[in-house]
């Protein structure tokens, strides 16, 4: 057993709720596989901040941002659709970040290692995750409309281009936040995950962000609380943990229905 | 939405006077459009498409597919790249309602759905439309085509617009809905007072509910009253691609 430190708890709390907040955009949004493949070109990134000796987290998010500048783009003047310039270019980055990647830090780039964070890199995740969470706040109502209807949210006076390229710049951040407790394997599980959790419970959309962010605190903060205890690295047991959410959830919302039919006979 | 000054009564002036000298003038349209071309790459989908719209009528579009009627909505509501002039009378809302929604599979309710819009009185707004205030609670999922058409009209209506622009209200639904939800953009338009401006295929809706109409095929085919153009068996047959022998006898008289 690892001595238990509250930096990382702290970190994968603000990680959880921003992720699980973001993705619950996301989810609706049909943009998982952006969630996941986004997460694979921090790898790059990650690979060029340890090679030249500067913040990896940097690295990921300069690469993770400009991977979300270029589908933002490339979606919107050549009307590509985003799973193809996923297929194109993500796969790519994260060969090329294998690559890259010192083979000491490799095991720790792919799953992170939430263990080693300290007390500035705990308050930096806090006030990003924190500000990710105000900006997605801001940006819900129109982001909605642009789901159910671009053309009704522009006619509601929503900049639906401007909106969209926020929430990518949010999901970057996020993403880039989320490697140091998950890893660039399985940070979009993070953002999915606990959203996808929330999706099954079929509440209204109040309910469903606010439990898509709580599902995401429960799985990073249990997730990093067991690697703690069992002495192995947390990604792996967060996403797990979130899994074992979204089953329970899914579990419930079919007792749920199961009985109103029962009720309705 | 901008657009030219309204000229207002000056303080003092004889209200009686100018009111007989407005009705003598030929009523100022709320949207004038003015040599709008629209093209995507070598394809010209609008070409220098000009025409007015009168306040508080019921104005409708139709057209063959591809004929550039739906592009033209997005022009109204400035979505794409345009050459010419639209120009509203005036600051106007503009309350818009699309086809279908690109997705129902979310978990939002009716109230929220509104609410993402204004603040109102939605109880009022959905019985506009023919609707019991109980469907605020259901989530947009699991309402049928025609119960999702008339939640919009009602979305597009909760803050009392100026201008109304329907893209097919009824190419979605069954046909058992289609007249619910006719009924409900005129009694709109009657508690309103709002110009509508009506996309359509279907020569039933023109004739039932249209005062004025344009035909688009990538150009203005015709512009006129509903009257005038069901007169002409021939403009119809083309408009709608119904052989001439098969188009329905119209009767004025019959118009809601």
């Amino acid at each position: 057993m690892i001595a238990l430190s509250p930096y990382s708890l702290a970190t994968a709390a603000a990680v959880g709720f921003g992720a699980g907040y973001v993705g619950s955009l996301m989810v609706l949004r049909r943009m998982a596989l952006v969630g996941d493949a986004l997460s694979h070109v921090a790898l790059p990134g990650l690979a060029v901040g340890l090679l030249l000796g500067f913040d990896p987290f940097l690295g990921a998010f300069a690469f993770v941002l400009t991977a979300a500048f270029l589908t933002w783009f490339i979606e919107r003047s050549a009307h590509l659709a985003v799973d193809a310039i996923i297929g194109v270019l993500f796969v790519l980055a994260l060969a090329v970040g294998v690559l890259l990647t010192p083979n000491p830090d490799l095991l720790e780039a792919l799953f992170g290692n939430v263990s080693q964070v300290g007390l500035l890199a705990t308050l930096a995740t806090i006030v990003l995750a924190t500000g990710v969470v105000l900006v997605t706040r801001l940006i819900y109502r129109s982001m909605i409309l642009s789901v159910i209807s671009e053309d009704l949210a522009a006619s509601a006076g929503v900049r639906v281009e401007l909106v969209s390229l926020v929430y990518l710049v949010l999901v970057s951040t996020v993403v880039a936040v989320g490697v140091q407790v998950v890893g660039t394997l399985l940070v979009g599980a993070l953002v999915i995950v606990p959203a996808a959790a929330a999706k099954t419970l079929g509440t209204n959309l109040t309910p469903y962000a606010t439990l898509s962010a709580l599902f995401g605190v429960a799985s990073a903060v249990g997730g990093t609380l067991l690697s703690f205890a069992w002495g192995v690295t947390a990604g792996p047991l967060v996403v797990v943990l979130g899994v074992v959410l979204f089953v329970a959830s899914w579990g419930f919302a079919a007792a749920g229905r199961r009985r109103a039919r029962k009720e309705l006979a | 939405m901008g657009g030219r000054p309204v000229e207002r009564p000056q303080e003092g002036t004889n209200l009686n006077g100018l009111r007989r000298k407005l009705m003598s003038l030929p009523s100022v349209p709320v949207l004038t459009v003015t040599d709008v071309t629209v093209r995507a790459g070598p394809l010209t989908i609008l070409d220098h498409v000009s025409f007015r719209v009168p306040r508080g009528i019921t104005f409708a579009i139709v057209g063959p597919n591809g004929g550039g009627k739906s592009t033209l909505l997005k022009v109204l509501l400035d979505r794409i790249a345009y050459t010419g002039r639209v120009e509203w009378d005036g600051p106007v809302r503009v309350g818009y309602v699309p086809q279908k929604l690109v997705d129902t599979d979310i978990p939002l309710s009716v109230e929220e759905l509104l609410s993402l819009k204004c603040r109102g009185d939605y109880a009022a707004c959905l019985s506009m439309v023919g609707l019991d205030q109980r469907i605020l609670k259901k989530t947009i999922g699991t309402l049928s085509g025609g119960e999702i058409q008339r939640v919009l009209i009602g979305w597009a209506t909760v803050d009392r617009p100026d201008v109304l622009l329907f893209d097919e209200p009824t190419s979605n639904v069954d046909i058992g809905s289609e007249d619910a939800i006719l009924q409900a953009v005129k009694s709109v338009q009657v508690e309103t007072g709002a110009t509508v401006l009506l996309v359509t295929h279907n020569l039933h809706e023109l004739h039932h509910y249209a005062d004025r109409v344009l035909v688009l095929q990538r150009r203005v085919r015709f512009e006129g009253t509903v009257a005038e153009l069901l007169s002409n068996p021939d403009r119809v047959s083309e408009t709608f691609g119904i052989p001439p022998g098969e188009i329905p006898p119209f009767g004025i008289g019959s118009r809601r």
